[in-house]
């Protein structure tokens, strides 16, 4: 999925037609306050660290500034400031509004009714999660007709709005359906939606796009979640990689089966460090560069558990035993073997000759790495 | 009687002259299915593995009385090839494509509803019964006739399991893999009454995995209107916090899709909960040898 930073997100809304305070981004202190002198920002502003996690008022990265220096100062203070782990590059300069009543609206799919959900609540500016079920409204959406009058007009009664920001909420809500559909999102919320005199504006933007749907979207190719380099890399070549804390390498392929290696490791004492997904592959090189991945991520011992489908069992061992081939001696490290299923036979005659041998039980080859990883007998 | 597919099954495959396409026709024939014909636009007069293809799935219907669709259709073009397959008159749809994007999906669920059509997947293996016919893409090795039937939102995983069950010395009457997606065509719940009203089945493993609620839903179901002993299991419950659909998705699933609270419904319902997969055959054979009924 692809997170967008609330300046992305609010240009996605402005695409659409979804009200927004004035503002613009800064990367740098100087470029705050010039933003602010040449009047690109109207002051008295407020300054907001560009971090995808939430919290950010309470968490010191919201400040505000009556004046240049003072925008200057809040950029100074919270850029290249830590925040739940994530970096602050940017910062979003908006003007202060005066605003009467702080709303939340949201939406979203519900994975069980398999409709969008319209998500609305009083009481925001807060974190939803924190919120009673009692307070929040939700009304599923049916794609073919999309979001209705009526659903609209429930939503302004829940929210308490009637008048001038009713009608306004009726635009925003349209805009936000649009979002929901156009960029083949799976969240699009607001939280704070501000009333402002006699409209709405949104004071915050999140929006999150579906990774499916990258080959309608290419204008999010370059927006990356945070991964490590070997994770970038594997997602280059389209195998799931993900780095833990342990020491046990796992290639396994599908997530049921990676998660449920994942399971039985930990049983028997053992600490997962990287898991690598092969999915569904016919291609021995792809096998090969999984290892050679796996090899540059220093396991103390790698589980290779395959339950051959379209992954045949073939393909795997073809695949493994050219990694050996080019695994450097330096990288190398204790492997058991586990595949089973499609052309098992094959396989399994192919790891032989190449001295590896495949244990079939998955409880003894658990056994077998997490004991290879803690350098005991194999 | 075995659940959707039987020997009546009459298969078109949907990209048949894509790689996987051709490999599965060749894999579903072996198995003993009818696989009548193929589409590919633009291919119409060739075959495949002895398949006749075709350029649409209504010249496939009309000429080969095909009534199942296996769609193979890359993701961009899978939507299209699900509304070209219902609009010909076929009720079951498997697709096994992945990556399709859940907009395109909530379209292509409702839309199949509204006819009367049924999608398994996508993003999944697809329906096997070895009385019958297989639909998808589980490896043929796995099976063997016999009373236990198989839901699972896996993959390979399910047939790591069906596999236990074979070498066990049990069979499977119907096996259907589901997929993870976050939109599937089939969930748990609208899987449970074919199994329940199944002469062949005696018995069903649910094999489920943390994230969404799925399986909570599926306890619900078993615990008011599920009269067969069910052996379920939940894939990862070691797993780090992984994706999370923001805030709102927080809201929706609220206090549930962690292994805790699906183990937890599962026993509450009245489900044997293995912790791991191997240990599924034996509260199967178990099951079976205490006559069981929940």
């Amino acid at each position: 999925m692809v997170k967008l930073a609330e300046w992305r997100g609010k240009e996605v809304f402005r695409k659409y037609g979804v009200p927004l305070p004035t503002g613009r981004v800064a990367r740098s202190a100087e470029e705050a306050e010039a933003l602010t002198r040449d009047g690109s920002v109207p002051l008295p502003c407020v300054v907001k660290a560009q971090v995808l996690a939430g919290g950010r008022g309470k968490g010191g990265a919201v400040k505000f500034a009556n004046s240049p220096a003072e925008a200057r100062a809040a950029a100074q203070s919270i850029l290249g400031l830590e925040f739940k782990g994530e970096r602050v590059k940017e910062v979003l300069l908006e003007e202060k509004l005066a605003l009467s009543k702080e709303l939340y609206v949201s939406l979203t799919l519900d994975r069980t009714l398999r409709l969008p959900v319209l998500i609305a609540s009083a009481r925001g500016g807060v974190e939803i999660e924190s919120v009673d079920d009692a307070e929040i409204d939700r009304q599923p959406v049916d794609p073919f007709p999309g979001l209705t009058g009526y659903q609209k007009r429930r939503a302004a009664e829940v929210l308490g709005l009637s008048g001038g920001p009713a009608k306004s909420l009726d635009r925003l809500l349209d805009a936000l359906w649009k979002v929901f559909n156009g960029e083949d999102a799976e969240l699009v919320e607001v939280n704070p939606l501000a009333v402002v005199g006699d409209g709405l504006v949104a004071l915050d933007a999140k929006v999150i796009i579906e990774d499916d749907a990258a080959f309608r979207h290419p204008e999010y190719a370059e927006i990356r979640d945070d991964r490590t380099p070997l994770e970038e890399v594997a997602r280059e070549k389209d195998i799931a990689f993900v780095q833990l804390d342990g020491n046990i390498g796992v290639i396994a392929n599908g997530a049921g089966l990676t998660m449920a290696t994942l399971d039985v490791l930990q049983e028997f004492g053992g600490r997962p460090g990287v898991f690598l997904d092969l999915g569904g592959t016919d291609d021995p090189r792809k096998v090969t560069e999984a290892f050679l991945l796996m090899a540059q991520a220093h396991p103390k011992a790698v589980f290779l558990n395959i339950f051959g489908g379209v992954t045949r069992c073939d393909t795997v061992a073809k695949g493994l035993v050219e990694a050996m081939r080019q695994v450097p001696s330096e990288d190398r490290f204790p492997l058991v073997a586990r595949i089973r299923g499609n052309n098992e036979v094959e396989g399994v005659e192919i790891l032989r000759a190449a001295g590896i041998i495949s244990i079939p039980s998955l409880k003894d080859s658990a056994q077998a790495v997490v004991n290879a990883a803690a350098g005991g007998p194999r | 009687m075995s659940v959707l597919v039987s020997r009546e099954t009459k298969v078109v495959v949907q990209g048949i002259t894509g790689h996987q396409g051709t490999v599965h026709t060749r894999q579903m024939k072996a198995f003993g299915t009818s696989v009548v014909a193929g589409v590919t636009p633009g291919k119409a007069g060739s075959t495949v593995e002895d398949t006749p293809v075709f350029n649409s799935v209504r010249e496939a219907v009309e000429r080969t009385g095909a009534n199942a669709s296996c769609i193979f259709v890359p993701a961009p073009f899978a939507k299209d090839a699900l509304l070209e397959s219902v609009d010909a008159g076929i009720r079951l749809a498997v697709i096994v494509t992945e990556h399709i994007p859940f907009h395109d999906m909530l379209v292509m669920y409702h839309y199949a509803r509204s006819r009367g059509a049924r999608i398994i997947g996508p993003n999944c293996p697809g329906i096997a019964s070895p009385s019958g016919a297989k639909v998808g893409i589980i490896p043929n090795v796995v099976f063997r006739p016999g009373r236990v039937g198989v839901i699972s939102r896996s993959g390979t995983l399910t047939y790591e399991i069906v596999n236990g069950i074979k070498e066990h010395g049990l069979g499977q009457s119907t096996c259907i893999g589901l997929g993870g997606d976050p939109v599937v065509g089939t969930s748990f719940v609208d899987a449970l009454p074919l199994f329940e009203n199944d002469p062949e089945t005696d018995l069903l493993v649910l094999v489920g995995e943390i994230g969404g609620t799925a399986e909570e839903d599926a306890a619900e179901y078993i615990r008011h209107h599920f009269t067969k002993p069910v052996v379920a299991y939940i894939a990862g419950r070691s797993a780090p916090p992984g994706k999370r659909m923001g805030h709102a998705g927080a809201i929706i699933t609220r206090g549930k899709g962690t292994a805790e609270t699906k183990v937890a419904a599962l026993q509450a319902a009245g489900a044997k909960v293995a912790r791991f997969p191997y240990e599924i055959p034996d509260l199967v054979a178990e099951t079976v040898r205490s006559g069981g009924r929940r």
